[in-house]
């Protein structure tokens, strides 16, 4: 076992996937010999040359549809899009092109590319740089939608979205980069879980919080300091978004009775109103209470001195625990 | 926006001192956007047929190649009939006419190798021919049987893509495949004169001229993006643009086939060879409708078109191949006689096209199971069935 922080156990399995398989290319701007913003892909040019790890022109949409076309040609790019902000110039290319592909040659080609996409907020960043864009990509079919919240995930995570051979965005939340667990980088070691599997991270008997991502921290704190008064939560960590893990969630619901869906994007056509829906259809006569949501306001993302606010904390998850409990 | 506003203003009522009118602020800049002199063409073959030399493209053609060339154009305009004749019976929801570019097509079209790679918009009909595509094939998304239809590494011709310009990166990146994996093939990006301003395009030429990447950037200037003349798209010839991405441009006259050929394979060759991008302007005119569903007669002059169906690209080659004797009638009816039957094939093949089952539009989306299809997919599934058994 290693401690890694997040960054460091993405960037271990980055590394792992590339010397598995040579068409493994990574593709991004600063990504070669900065490493990354985020060095996530630091050294990785330094020991793989700059024929695989891709130092491109500043123009994600570029990146992307340049990216499709390796993978027609047999590669597996993984793109690195800068910031979350910034994925907007290539949304066109994910679901326009990348998205439908494989659907619009009735499956004879598949294109087995991961767009990972560092994002959330919490770092007290300039604009564009703390967005949660989950829901855009999980409206589309064709494409599948992960979170790693841990460097567990972060290590195994990565890897399995290279060896899919759908299209992946792959979310980090940036601001767990630094965050730190111990990793089993053993070569015969596996992963424990598919990627397309939600997880309970901590277990509980009164209600049920989901979250994903950066959140998942923030929920199981709000568990811990709710332990103290008395009160039991259940934590599922979503990890997939699309397709999203509802088994997972209702079996954790049935035993609960309550949900609170948790994410930093905005509430409104969020993960959290999919996820009340099908927990609705599936738990009506089993919940105590409806399913509430905490996450982000319909507001453009706030300037950092009060994304705090903005942003669901202990706090705010458990003034929903308090508002379940009080139907 | 100022001149527009100031239009809008100045049809308000005014008091009437009406002294001091001025023209609208925009329509008093507004430069003219007309192309003061075009350039000269790339040309092989004058409009009345009379072969001629370019210094940079030789081009040795036997009259077995040429009367072939001449078929393969006769052959596609007659697909492409049949295509437009198809929707306005009602066979096909629409058809995206290729009259007029058949030169461009066919020339750049043959210059590639088998392995050579072509990513096309929806109007490469003619491209399509040359890589092998049956025509057929070419119907189902116009027919609504599908959304593309074929296997891309069958002919090494992608699917067609409708969103405008969005190949010409997936043609950059596959040739940067190309270049990581040892071969030796090169890829032909087209687009339209339309394209060039899509902001696509643009970082197409950004990208193939940063790791110079054997591909080959074939625009079909047919001055027309639906409605809109070229002079809305580029203030400079569009082939001069590749000056400024560091790459060579050239204009080439997409009415001569024989141009077009020499051009693209000298194009592919540098490619092939290290050299890098190049940009071709094939300059040439769209002689239909954009699709079946404009009405260009709204937005072009008839004289505009009858000054261009003078420069036919069939006409002109078979002035050439009579000029040269190289064809008789017994050539030209042999390739009408085969033109009818492949009109017949293509019609019967298209009313053979299934419609596709409802649940086929779950298949392919993924490659690996996703839990919300299979969930919907069993849904559909069930309430289809139910209609069965109702007996509906």
């Amino acid at each position: 076992m290693t401690q890694l922080t997040l960054a460091k156990a993405v960037n271990a399995g980055l590394r792992r996937a590339m010397e598995q398989d040579p068409k493994v290319v990574l593709m991004g701007e600063d990504i070669g010999k900065l490493g990354g913003v985020f060095r996530v892909t630091d050294g990785l040019q330094k020991d793989f040359g700059e024929d695989r790890v891709i130092d491109t022109p500043l123009a994600e949409s570029g990146i992307i549809g340049t990216a499709l076309g390796m993978a027609l040609r047999g590669f597996r790019p993984v793109c690195e899009i800068q910031f979350d902000g910034f994925v907007f110039p290539a949304f066109d290319q994910i679901t326009t092109q990348v998205a439908k592909f494989r659907a619009r040659s009735l499956g004879a080609v598949s294109v087995p590319m991961v767009i990972r996409i560092p994002s959330g907020g919490g770092i007290g960043a300039v604009e564009h740089h703390s967005e949660s864009p989950e829901a855009l990509f999980a409206h589309t079919a064709g494409l599948r939608v992960v979170s790693c919240s841990n460097p567990v995930d972060g290590y195994w995570m990565i890897q399995q979205a290279i060896r899919s051979d759908d299209p992946v965005i792959f979310f980090e939340p940036k601001r767990r980069y630094w965050e730190k667990d111990e990793v089993d980088l053993d070569p015969g070691a596996a992963a424990s879980l598919p990627f397309d599997r939600a997880a309970v991270v901590r277990p509980g008997t009164d209600i049920t919080l989901a979250a994903h991502g950066p959140m998942v921290r923030t929920c199981l704190d709000a568990a811990k300091a709710a332990a103290a008064e008395g009160r039991s939560i259940e934590v599922v960590d979503l990890r997939t978004i699309s397709p999203l893990d509802v088994d997972t969630v209702v079996a954790s619901v049935q035993r609960t009775g309550r949900l609170v869906v948790v994410h930093e994007a905005p509430v409104f056509f969020g993960l959290g109103a999919e996820l009340a829906a099908k927990v609705t259809e599936r738990c009506f006569y089993r919940l105590e209470a409806p399913v509430l949501r905490v996450g982000g306001f319909h507001a453009p993302y706030p300037p950092s001195r009060v994304e705090e606010i903005y942003l669901p904390d202990l706090d705010r998850v458990l003034d929903a625990v308090d508002r379940a409990f009080a139907f | 926006m100022t001149g527009r506003r100031a239009v809008e203003k100045s049809t308000t009522p005014t008091p009437a001192s009406g002294s001091t009118k001025r023209a609208p602020q925009g329509r008093g800049t507004r430069r003219t956007t007309e192309l003061k002199e075009e350039p000269e063409l790339i040309q092989l073959l004058t409009p009345t047929g009379e072969r001629i030399d370019h210094p940079d493209y030789p081009l040795e053609l036997s009259p077995e190649q040429a009367r072939s060339l001449y078929r393969d154009m006769v052959l596609v305009r007659r697909v492409d009939a049949e295509g437009t004749a198809l929707q306005r019976q009602g066979e096909l929801g629409l058809w995206a006419s290729l009259l007029g570019q058949e030169a461009a097509q066919i020339g750049s079209g043959r210059a590639m190798r088998a392995d050579d790679f072509a990513f096309p918009t929806y109007r490469e009909h003619g491209v399509a021919w040359c890589k092998g595509v049956p025509p057929v094939n070419l119907l189902g998304m116009f027919r609504g049987v599908n959304n593309g239809g074929w296997d891309p590494y069958e002919n090494n011709f992608n699917l067609y893509t409708i969103v405008i310009g969005s190949q010409a990166l997936h043609a950059v990146g596959y040739a940067m495949g190309v270049q990581r994996d040892g071969g030796d093939s090169a890829v032909i990006a087209y687009f339209g004169d339309g394209a060039s301003s899509q902001g696509d395009v643009l970082e197409s030429f950004v990208f193939a001229a940063s790791y110079n990447a054997p591909v080959v950037f074939f625009c079909q200037n047919n001055q027309w993006a639906i409605s809109e003349p070229v002079s809305r798209q580029f203030r400079v010839p569009l082939y001069q643009r590749a000056a400024g991405f560091g790459f060579p441009g050239v204009r080439v006259d997409g009415n001569d086939v024989f141009a077009c050929l020499a051009v693209t394979r000298a194009a592919l060759e540098n490619a092939r060879s290290g050299q890098g991008p190049m940009l071709i302007e094939a300059y040439t005119y769209r002689m239909g409708a954009h699709t079946t569903s404009d009405d260009p007669t709204r937005y072009r002059s008839s004289d505009e078109v009858e000054s261009w169906r003078a420069k036919d690209p069939l006409a002109r080659l078979r002035a050439y191949l009579d000029r040269e004797g190289l064809a008789d009638e017994t050539f030209y009816k042999g390739i009408e006689d085969e033109a009818d039957e492949l009109a017949e094939q293509i019609r019967s093949g298209c009313l053979a096209l299934p419609d596709p089952e409802p649940l086929s539009m779950f298949e392919h989306s993924y490659a690996a199971p996703h839990a919300q299809v299979a969930e919907e997919r069993a849904f559909l599934a069930d309430y289809l069935a139910g209609f069965e058994e109702e007996g509906h």
